[in-house]
């Protein structure tokens, strides 16, 4: 049994695993993959030290720093389910069980999926979570972006320099987003903008070749070799059902970081914290270090 | 004999780097295909891999999808 379970290894999560280190305490970081949403980003200029650093770089300095302290990190393993017994919190993954004393949920936020028929099926088959990874495949296709905030423009501008025609599905009445890039967007020719619009289906034979959209009650066929979901990005807290959650699923937490169960804590994008930023996630992530630090001190 | 490895990636994706990383970590010798440049590779990527995302890696003809950590490490017996 662990001292401390920490899930997820982006900003709040590694950074909780250096304070915690620090404390000498007994303890794992379980998560899906190293860096969360801050080693998808681009160019990152608010992260105090570092006038200009891109994601991956910043998550590899994060990561080093943790693995200087030899800490024990379990990759690839997603979390299923937390239970309280007693005085032990029993941590469930998709490989097996393991118990401490008190953990902290950093498990941050992931892309928020349609819901759609045939979206789980061409998932990476023309379908993707991921414009700055999979954009260049598909050079020369007209594809389909869901979504109509700055992730949807950010991909636009990605996909106007190598695509055919771009179609952007927009949920609300005009494309939001900041001026600058929505102006660039909205000028290019190759950019046709389904407002007040929602995708119905998706459909294809070995990969993608069109969608349905559904707009103001008529449902249209668009043919498209390619998909990109940029609907935005909801709190990764299914597994936690054990703690209270705002109504758009983030954990909620007080400023020490405890959630409503004693013993489990919370920091950074998956908590109702304001402001959804790399320092303050890293900022959140050592303060419910050492608030469960505190906890165990008491407890002993 | 040392298998002969490739990964096909792009430069923007996590993933594609977490798998370049681990090789290296690991001293296997890799040949770096990099698809956002090279469209009739990317075109053979999506036709071994019956998919289009990205990384791929193939290990002595076997194709593996995304970075599977246990599945790269058991196929090159490491």
């Amino acid at each position: 049994m662990y001292d401390l379970i920490i899930i997820g290894a982006g900003p709040a999560g590694i950074t909780a695993a250096v304070y915690a280190a620090r404390k000498r305490m007994n303890f794992v970081v379980i998560t899906n993959d190293i860096g969360g949403q801050a080693a998808w980003s681009g160019d990152i200029e608010n992260y105090t030290g570092y006038q200009f650093v891109t994601g991956p770089d910043l998550v590899s300095k994060f990561e080093e720093h943790m693995k200087k302290f030899n800490v024990s990190v379990k990759e690839g393993e997603p979390v299923a389910d937390i239970k309280k017994n007693g005085d032990i919190i029993t941590v469930k993954t998709n490989k097996g069980e393991y118990e401490a004393r008190v953990i902290i949920i950093a498990s941050g936020k992931i892309s928020r999926e349609l819901g759609v028929p045939g979206e789980k099926e061409f998932k990476n088959k023309g379908l993707t979570y991921c414009a700055t990874c999979d954009a260049p495949l598909f050079s020369g296709k007209d594809v389909a972006i869901i979504g109509g905030g700055n992730s949807a423009l950010d991909a636009a501008l990605q996909l106007i320099k190598i695509a055919g025609k771009v179609y952007m599905i927009n949920i609300a009445s005009q494309l939001g987003g900041d001026a600058i890039m929505r102006e660039k967007v909205m000028a290019n020719s190759k950019v046709k903008v389904f407002n007040n619009s929602q995708v119905a289906s998706i459909s294809g034979g070995k990969m993608v070749t069109s969608i349905k959209v559904r707009q103001e009650g008529k449902e249209r066929e668009i043919p498209v070799g390619g998909v990109f979901v940029e609907a935005g990005l909801s709190p990764n807290s299914g597994f936690a059902k054990a703690v209270e959650m705002n109504e758009g699923g983030e954990i909620k937490v007080n400023c020490r970081n405890e959630t409503s169960v004693p013993g489990i804590f919370a920091a950074g994008d998956v908590t109702n914290v304001p402001e959804k930023q790399i320092i303050i996630a890293a900022g959140e992530g050592s303060k419910a270090a050492l608030s469960a630090f505190r906890y165990l001190s008491q407890k002993r | 004999m040392a298998k002969k490895v490739t990964v096909y990636s792009t430069p923007t994706c996590p993933f594609c780097i977490r798998a370049k990383q681990f090789l290296k970590d690991n001293s296997v010798q890799f040949e770096d295909i990099d698809v956002s440049e090279n469209h009739e590779k990317a075109q053979e990527m999506i036709s071994k891999s019956g998919q289009m995302g990205v990384p791929v890696l193939e290990i002595d003809g076997e194709i593996i999808v995304g970075f599977d950590k246990e599945k790269i490490k058991g196929t090159l017996g490491i």
